[in-house]
């Protein structure tokens, strides 16, 4: 399961689909998991009409969290050591995405990856970096 | 924000993985997770930051008596102050610039953890797509039952002089 620093070059490149149509469904599952119910997520008529947004729209900490799973689907579970991102554009309803993990470079037995999460009209909504333990 | 105790549960770990769409079985079986190298069930990389699930003071959660920003009659539970529009580009919470999580351990149901909240830095920049912006950070600590470091986590918020344009 876990990735082997010898079998690992930079620019190797790992992706996954996230999400394809992403509903609001999932966004109201992430708010109630999660406990932030701000209603730019879940309330359309606030959106609009309050806060001047055309819809609701995903909490950035959902798309972090849907690319967290192409993480540890690349890594190995419980070998993270640091996660960490920067929203770079909004997450609609219906909006596809695809994550990436690019190794930037090894060491010892820590993997550095650039992660990055694009939508369906290639914009990025999601640039960051991750580091994970790999066997020697 | 300070969470005094934040008990890791299963079935919130369940949930919160449902939550981002994640079926693997670590996260809700706890026999197949016995036969895995980490040996128990874990949390997913992003799941400390629903601690705000056991902050009683968290601004995002509708509260028992008080008044709610979100819609119910009218489109908002809110009377209009003197500016109308979202303000604050999330309309309240503003919007979620950056977040990184240093994981010293991964958490387990049964753990009990206690989170700590530091201010950070805080510095302005001028937006094309939403006006000048303010950004702020925050560092939070969360540590276990036994006083050990067990993730480290960096926030930073922005709040936006309008919404941002699309």
């Amino acid at each position: 399961m876990a990735l082997k620093a010898n079998e690992l070059k930079v620019g190797d490149t790992y992706t996954e689909r996230l999400v394809e149509d992403l509903k609001r469904t999932q966004i109201v599952m992430y708010a109630g998991a999660s406990g932030d119910y701000n209603p730019v997520h879940t309330d359309e008529l606030f959106t609009k009409e309050v806060a001047g947004y055309p819809s609701v729209f995903a909490h950035g900490m959902l798309t972090m969290g849907m690319t967290g799973k192409m993480l540890t689907n690349y890594v190995g579970d419980g070998r993270l050591t640091k996660y960490g991102v920067r929203f770079t554009n909004q997450v609609w309803p219906g909006d596809d995405l695809d994550a990436t993990a690019t190794v930037e470079s090894i060491e010892d037995d820590i993997v550095n990856l650039k992660v990055e999460t694009t939508n369906q009209d290639g914009k990025v909504v999601l640039s960051g970096y991750a580091a994970a333990r790999v066997d020697a | 924000m300070a969470v005094d105790k934040f008990p890791v549960e299963a079935s919130h770990i369940m949930m919160f993985a449902r939550s981002v769409a994640d079926d693997n079985p670590i996260y809700h079986d706890a026999a197949h997770a016995a036969d895995t190298e980490v040996g128990h069930i874990i949390a997913p990389p992003t799941f400390a930051q629903s601690s705000a699930q056991f902050d009683p003071d968290y601004f995002l959660r509708p509260k028992v008596g008080q008044d709610w920003f979100g819609s119910g009659k009218e489109p908002t539970g809110i009377r209009k102050k003197e500016s109308s529009g979202g303000g604050g580009g999330g309309g309240g919470g503003g919007l979620h610039a950056e977040q990184h999580f240093e994981y010293h351990r991964h958490l387990k149901p049964g753990d009990v953890l206690s989170v700590t909240v530091k201010p950070g830095k805080t510095w302005e920049k001028e937006g094309k797509r939403s006006g000048k912006l303010v950004f702020s950070e925050t560092v939070t600590e969360y540590r276990d039952q036994d006083g050990e470091l067990v993730v480290t986590a960096r926030g930073v918020g922005v709040r936006t002089e309008r919404p941002v344009d699309q």
